[in-house]
């Protein structure tokens, strides 16, 4: 069951073979058993999280039931949700109790279904590892020494280890797609503007898109019906017909025209992640698609640019944590500057201040054209790339990752080898297109240990219906997405 | 040497919108404190802005009373500091892009001693849209502030001129104008006294002809016309006399305190800002058509200039009685009403600007106030165009509707000041005085001009000062042959 | 444009982060590394490229100027920074959040 599809848990639920109650509670003891060594939540409430699953077998029973009714979801602590403590995983939100819901929580709940809990993350998503998680690390469900990725790092881990049906995450320069890749399920990235992001706690606004992380392909386009939508809080929502993400699904991929740029092959990549991804792209040509090889020129700069963008919004988004009205408060303080300086460099970690000062920095008097302004020229240029690129290609595929799971603290302390777990990861956020990450094999580590490789699927704006059909047929001939972790018996147990 | 002052304004507007600029919550003026603190208001984490159409609409409105250009696409952005009444730790407002550009008000200044009333085109540099912040409150608590958000968010239009004004006066009318143009186009309520209209005056001084601005200091948040004139005045010697001791001007933000009367440096400020502008990613740019303008275009009242140019042409006013007239749109509309009820425009324009902005004046009150309505002024002065009474006895029974003695007619008839025009009974009355009053007659006659007037007063004083004046003189005229 | 353990001093005051100085020393060794990488953007002739804030062209939706919000202070202020200095009491009074006393 805990392995079963969205569409199989919907079926078993209409058909009465289980109630969501039952299925909730084979979770949440899931959760009890493993989360103490995983740590993929950083909060759980049982009680709401059952009286929300007995409210959905009412509307079951009802007849009223959508394709999530009754399904427990993870969501990242990035959500605010009303009467949930929402930490964003940093000490600076650690009594915070969200008095209101982001409209990806008010949708699940329209559909009804049901929150198992909130998955822990890097502090206000500013991280590749999870490491920096006021909460603590999470552990990789295929290798407990390494790393889940990040920043959704505990749904990532969830998803694997089989702690919920399916999770949210947000992705502003990969945190949905790298951890995805890292450990082995599927993941999606929309279009920006596409998922509200209301009541989603900013990192960096123009780049933070919210996006279900799932077993496969067709359950992330039913987690698309539920997250996507016009939403007139969202300035940047965009206001688009409502449409249905499966509706492509059983397309033959005859003829599609899928782009390899050289560059993703020819920089930073691990010699053990390019031969799944290259087997992969070996499949599709088998499904009839066609190979194009593309160049995005300027997808080196996107790391740079990103480092300048990113940290200065986030310099601006994170100065509402003065101590004030909510967050942390310094509990010594001589007057109202003392009062702020500690109150600050207490409630954030070291690698949410380093991006505060790195993007002070950028926006400061005398530096802003040097950095702000040609970030964001190049920042055009690497746009205008993908454009050319899909004049010639559908779909452009790549790795997801440099590298597998890497082990825990290898780079906690060298920010900027951290930075370019991103390296293919980053571009689509800037351009703002959809990106996807799909399990495409293993490759087995020093000590034996199988480690998922993840193919990444770019597609042009609003192409999202067309990436989960491209996904959705190769998981019909393959079937590294559906395997799980074989998890050891958490200590104490029989 | 002889000083010049150099003087530019910049002045917070807040509109008159429902709700706030970026979040649905109300802007109504004195609620208990953070009632009308919305999410947004007091920027939870995850909360977004989404601007409201109404700001924009004011803003456009005030772009076309000033003849400004309007951007047809201008850009939010944040301006970065720390302060409890600033929730987000950024004001969103307007940098590089603001919705309005150049444009400029023609301002009246008064005649002062010897130096007479002048007008003086006063250039508008840019206005641009952005977000009040909330209030401190102090003493509540002991070494503590209180910080009320419930003005966080309330829409303001921050109108910046070019240093173009000379003097204290100038100021003062360049504000005062600027106040009325708000109220006329309706997109601030003008109410100084709760903040709705607050102005920060840049001073400066330099040798008089030379061209190099010196080094100015701004004093902020003046939300009185005298107070205004004040600051500007204590300032300006200040930098004065600060120059002429051979000290140096430094760039300062300076507070006025109007128990004391001088100006001070702030201290909060006194560290060099630097506020890290950049476009606002949770907002578009705002884009304004030329239908937008059209739309808003419908919906304006005419404009004080054109207004006043109508009524030198329409009803032969002068341009200083238009002027005066159209200074308020209360009391054009006031003089407007006046005339449409049946008065004769001259006499209703001197009404207005006499009699009634007089006793306005002398009990500080407001037009709306006025216990005098246009129609009833209009009905008093018809009372004098047709004669029923003289223009004296109209000044009493003015007095007599001000403290609400009743309608014209009715008072007319209590107080029997109906104006006596029947030729006959003039005559009678004449024959009187002539016969009682033979000395004079004989004075006339010997030509001194002088006795007639004195004939004259002695007819009205016989008819109780009824006798229509014309009547007398014209009857009197024939009976003397003169 | 090499930076200073002043530099970060100067910066973490207009973030309002409070360092030490051996903080102060290990934030610029790391804030080296990232701008070095950052520098790389440098190498591109940029002139003449329009910014780009937005991935996508659209622009500002208006709001009606309608009253939504309603009064929601106590749920907010429940939520309020306990008020510091040892002290459990909420950092408000009567409706006020309290801070230090603010000196103009």
């Amino acid at each position: 069951m805990i392995n079963s599809s969205l569409k199989t848990l919907a079926q078993m639920l209409a058909n009465k073979e289980i109630s969501s109650v039952e299925l909730t509670q084979t979770f949440l003891n899931r959760i009890d058993a493993y989360n103490p060594e995983i740590n993929a939540y950083i909060s759980l409430d049982h009680d709401r999280t059952l009286a929300q699953a007995k409210a959905a077998d009412v509307r079951i029973a009802a007849g009223n039931a959508t394709a999530l009714t009754g399904i427990p979801i993870a969501q990242k602590d990035i959500f605010c949700a009303q009467g949930w403590k929402t930490t964003c995983g940093s000490k600076m939100l650690e009594n915070f109790i969200a008095p209101y819901d982001a409209h990806v929580i008010t949708q699940f709940d329209h559909a009804g279904a049901v929150n198992l809990g909130k998955t822990n993350m890097d502090e206000f998503a500013m991280g590749s590892s999870n490491e920096t998680s006021y909460f603590g690390g999470v552990k990789n469900p295929w290798d407990f020494s390494r790393v889940p990725g990040g920043s959704s790092g505990g749904s990532a881990a969830a998803v694997a280890a089989r702690l919920c049906a399916a999770a949210t995450g947000t992705d502003t320069g990969g945190s949905i797609r790298q951890p995805a890749s890292l450990c082995g399920f599927t993941g999606l990235k929309p279009t920006y503007g596409v998922v509200s992001r209301y009541g989603m706690i900013a990192f960096a606004s123009s780049l933070d898109q919210a996006g279900p992380m799932a077993k496969s392909a067709e359950d992330c386009a039913l987690m698309m019906n539920v997250m996507a939508g016009f939403d007139e809080r969202d300035s940047t929502s965009l206001n688009r017909e409502k449409e249905d993400y499966t509706r492509d699904l059983n397309k033959p991929l005859q003829g599609l025209r899928v782009g390899l740029p050289k560059e993703f092959f020819d920089i930073g990549i691990d010699p053990s992640t390019k031969d799944p991804i290259e087997k992969a792209i070996q499949k599709y040509q088998e499904l009839g698609a066609e190979l194009i090889e593309i160049s995005l020129p300027h997808s080196s700069l996107s790391i740079p640019v990103y480092y300048v963008l990113a940290p200065a919004e986030a310099s601006s988004n994170l100065s509402r944590y003065d101590g004030v009205r909510y967050g942390h408060r310094a509990s010594e303080y001589t007057d109202l500057m003392d009062m702020y300086c500690k109150s600050r460099a207490e409630g954030f970690g070291a690698e949410v201040k380093r991006r505060i000062l790195i993007g002070t920095y950028v926006l400061s008097a005398g530096y802003y054209d040097a950095y702000y302004l040609k970030a964001q020229q190049i920042r055009r240029l690497i746009a205008q790339d993908f454009e050319e690129a899909f004049k010639k290609c559908d779909v452009i595929m790549g790795p997801t990752a440099p590298s597998t799971a890497f082990k825990a603290g290898q780079k906690a302390d060298d920010p900027v080898a951290m930075y370019l777990e991103d390296l293919y990861t980053i571009a689509v956020n800037l351009a703002g297109l959809p990106g996807m990450s799909v399990p495409a094999g293993f490759a087995t580590s020093a000590d034996g240990k199988p480690l998922p490789v993840g193919l990444q699927i770019i597609g042009n704006y609003f192409d999202e219906a067309r990436m989960l059909n491209v996904a959705h047929q190769y998981q019909q001939v393959t079937d590294w997405h559906a395997q799980a972790p074989t998890l050891d018996k958490p200590e104490g147990s029989a | 040497m002889e000083w010049e002052v150099v003087i530019g304004l910049e002045t917070h507007t807040q509109l008159r919108t429902n709700t706030k600029i970026f979040s649905g919550a109300s802007t109504t003026y004195g609620a208990e404190p953070n009632t009308q603190a919305c999410e947004v208001s007091i920027a939870l984490p995850g909360v977004l802005p989404v601007l409201n159409k109404e700001a924009v609409n004011c803003a456009i409105k005030f772009g076309l009373a000033v003849n400004a250009e309007i951007a047809p696409r201008s850009v939010f952005a944040r301006k970065n500091y720390f302060y409890p009444d600033l929730p987000k730790g950024y004001q969103i407002s307007q940098y590089e892009l603001p919705v309005v550009g150049k444009g400029a008000v023609t301002i009246q200044v008064p005649a002062v001693g010897k130096n007479a009333a002048y007008e003086k085109v006063i250039n508008i540099t840019r206005a641009h849209l952005e977000e009040d912040a909330g209030k401190s409150v102090h003493g509540a608590v002991e070494g503590m502030s209180g910080i009320d958000l419930n003005r966080a968010g309330t829409p303001l239009l921050e109108i910046v001129t070019e240093p173009d004004m000379r003097s204290a006066a100038e100021a003062v009318a360049y504000a005062k104008k600027l106040h009325e143009l708000v109220q006329w186009i309706g997109i601030c309520d003008g109410n100084m006294q709760e903040g709705s209209f607050r102005c920060d005056v840049n001073v400066s001084v330099r040798p008089k002809g030379t061209e190099k601005l010196g080094t100015r200091r701004e004093i902020k948040n003046l939300n009185s016309f005298k107070f205004m004139q004040q600051a500007i005045e204590y300032e300006t010697r200040w930098q004065i006399e600060t120059l002429e001791d051979g000290g140096t001007i430094q760039q300062a933000t300076v507070l006025f305190n109007p128990d004391t009367g001088e100006t001070r440096a702030m201290r909060s400020k006194e560290e060099a800002n630097d506020y890290r502008y950049f476009p606002d990613p949770d907002l578009l740019p705002l884009e304004i058509t030329e239908a937008d303008k059209t739309r808003v275009q419908a919906q304006m009242p005419e404009l004080p200039e054109a207004m006043k140019l109508r009524f030198e042409t329409q009803f032969g006013l002068t341009s200083y009685d238009a002027a005066s007239l159209t200074a308020s749109r209360e009391l054009a509309q006031y003089f407007v009403e006046t005339v449409d009820a049946g008065a004769e425009a001259k006499p209703a324009a001197n009404w207005v600007m006499g009699a009634i902005s007089a006793k306005l004046n002398a009990e500080e009150k407001s037009l709306a106030e006025s216990p005098v309505s246009s129609v009833s002024l209009a009905s008093l002065l018809k009372r004098i165009a047709d004669n029923t009474i003289s223009n004296n006895a109209a000044k009493q029974v003015f007095e007599a509707m001000w403290n609400g003695e009743g309608e014209v007619d009715a008072i007319i008839d209590a107080k029997g000041l109906k104006q006596v025009s029947d030729t006959g009974a003039i005559e009678a009355i004449i024959d009187e005085v002539l016969a009682a009053n033979a000395a004079m007659v004989e004075e006339f006659k010997a030509g001194k001009e002088k006795a007639f007037n004195a004939l004259v007063g002695q007819a009205m004083k016989a008819s109780k000062g009824k006798a229509n004046p014309a009547q007398v003189n014209e009857v009197l005229k024939k009976k003397l042959g003169a | 444009m090499a930076l200073s353990t002043e530099d970060i001093k100067k910066i973490a005051h207009l973030a309002r982060i409070e360092v030490s100085d051996s903080d102060a020393n290990a934030t610029l060794s790391k804030l080296t590394g990232i701008l070095g990488l950052i520098e790389q953007m440098q190498a591109v002739n940029t002139d003449g490229i329009v910014p780009m804030s937005h991935s996508q062209d659209v622009v500002q939706r208006l709001r009606d100027d309608v009253v939504t919000k309603t009064n929601q202070r106590e749920a907010f202020q429940k939520i309020s920074p306990a008020v510091g200095n040892g002290s459990d009491a909420r950092a408000v009074d009567g409706g006020l959040y309290l801070v230090p006393k603010v000196i103009e």
